[in-house]
């Protein structure tokens, strides 16, 4: 199986190790040809509006948007921005999701944080992870984004302890405010490939 | 370090390792950019920047100009925080760990202690463990580049010769990083004592990045880099992303330059794209040959 990572900017070489820890070759993409043959699709971490942009000037974005309508894709953070229908700034969005965003949400680099976060999704037993494990999961925020809002048909994956937002599915598609390609945790990773 | 109940459960942690290096981690791929006004930052910012370098004189204007560089105003530092999105990085002086506390108290994302500015410390660098905000540091070499991660830089650039517009300086301490690196690789463990010594590196860092076979840390390029042909040759060496000074707000059509050197970056090993890219960019920065500065006017040799 051959996953890609949309490698405009960003932390995809990253994403890209752990895809090679699960077995599965990691295609970085950065024009509308390499997503052929592709069975999912992660866009990393990085900064949303050069991400935006640079999807913008090589025409990726309707072929992106193609490709979501039938198969996974996942954005941990710049990546959850792009796939959402509004950031509240006039900046390039794939609007896949049927989720608005607020970014850089908790505030600059010094607000950034790391916290451990209850994600009952990834204690199902599944056929790639086994019987599934309940241990919280080290989440990463970095000038992170909020899911402020999610659709009906989205559901929500994992919240702070305050109840806001910070991971949602929508059918094959994903997204979280933070960084699991940060940590050794493969576990969002496999949840992801399960969607494929 | 620090650490914050959040419940019953769960402890928040603020400050840490994995969250300074990490942000250098979201910029890789990408392109910083020296402005020195709000306008600029957002002429940056629509060119696609990743961050950008808050200061008040790109390095050829304090070249030009001489006298001493300090850290910019604050004034016009919050300006720039207010007018972009994008990560904002300040500089400080070498040594100068009151610049940096200033720069941390003002919410900056990132604090560039550089030897672009006249250094105040001429033996120690900041001990930059003691800071909740990360830090990037220059390098020449490998041992350089793990004295700074030593001292709590989360992420390293070349110095390469800033305000030059002259790449050759930059290419020769990337080549010199990355060499360093291979060699490393190539030793039989009793031999790293040795090496960790030559180089004057912490023996940890020495070991952990032979293991990793690359810089625990981002590696950007820096000092030098005009054109989009010349930050797709830094990528291609084998850096994480370039930093351009004054190459672009010293050229004729910064915009269009500054989005001609983001796509280069992207595509860097794309000679069709970065051919399309670098059409008709108009002048770029009146050069000055590295070879040709004295020794006291040569940057790179600040720091140590």
């Amino acid at each position: 199986m051959r996953i890609g990572v949309l490698a405009l900017q960003g932390d995809f070489a990253e994403h890209v190790v752990m895809l090679r820890r699960l077995g599965v070759d990691g295609v970085e993409v950065r024009l509308p040809e390499h997503l052929d043959g592709l069975a999912g699709l992660i866009i990393p971490g990085g900064e949303s509006t050069t991400i935006g942009k640079l999807a913008t000037r090589w025409g990726l974005m309707e072929p992106l948007r193609d490709f979501g309508r039938s198969q996974p894709i996942w954005g941990t953070c710049a990546g959850a921005i792009f796939l959402s229908k509004d950031a509240h700034r006039d900046q390039p969005l794939l609007g896949l999701m049927d989720i608005t965003v607020a970014r850089n949400a908790f505030g600059r680099q010094v607000d950034s944080f790391e916290i451990g976060l209850e994600v009952a999704a990834l204690a199902q037993p599944t056929a790639l992870a086994g019987a599934g494990d309940t241990a919280p999961f080290h989440a990463v925020f970095i000038r992170a984004p909020l899911i402020e809002t999610v659709g009906p048909g989205v559901e929500v994956l994992a919240s702070l302890a305050d109840g806001r937002i910070v991971a949602a599915r929508q059918g094959h598609l994903l997204a979280t405010s933070f960084h699991p390609e940060l940590t050794g945790d493969l576990r969002f990773h496999q949840y992801f490939l399960g969607l494929t | 370090m620090t650490t914050v109940e959040v419940n019953g459960t769960d402890q928040k942690a603020q400050g840490t390792v994995a969250l300074k290096r990490g942000l250098a981690q979201m910029l890789k791929g990408g392109v910083i950019m020296d402005v020195v006004t709000p306008d600029q930052a957002k002429i940056a910012e629509e060119a696609g920047a990743c961050a950008v370098m808050a200061l008040e004189r790109v390095p050829a204007d304090i070249r030009a100009d001489g006298g001493v560089a300090r850290m910019s105003d604050p004034e016009m530092i919050l300006g720039i925080m207010e007018g972009v999105s994008i990560p904002v990085m300040a500089k400080c002086r070498i040594g100068h760990f009151v610049e940096a506390q200033v720069l941390e108290a003002l919410g900056i994302d990132y604090i560039d202690e550089s030897e672009v500015l006249t250094p105040a410390d001429e033996a120690h660098h900041v001990n930059k463990h003691d800071f909740k905000v990360p830090f990037v540091c220059g390098c020449r070499n490998l041992g350089e580049a793990l004295r700074r991660v030593g001292e709590g830089a989360a992420m390293i650039r070349t110095k390469g010769e800033a305000g030059t517009g002259d790449v050759v300086e930059a290419v020769r301490h990337a080549r010199q990083v990355l060499g360093d690196i291979r060699r490393l690789q190539s030793l039989p463990e009793e031999e790293l004592y040795t090496f960790a010594k030559e180089i004057g590196a912490p023996l940890e860092l020495v070991k952990e990045t032979r293991e990793l076979g690359r810089m625990p840390v981002v590696n950007f390029a820096a000092g030098g880099i005009a054109t989009p042909a010349d930050a797709a040759l830094m990528m291609q060496l084998g850096v994480d992303g370039v930093f351009v000074g004054s190459g672009i707000f010293k050229s004729g059509d910064p915009l269009k330059r500054a989005k001609a050197i983001v796509q280069a970056t992207t595509h860097f090993r794309d000679a069709k794209i970065i051919a399309e890219v670098s059409r008709k960019l108009g002048e770029p920065m009146v050069g000055r040959t590295a070879a040709s500065l004295p020794e006291s006017e040569k940057l790179a040799k600040r720091g140590w």
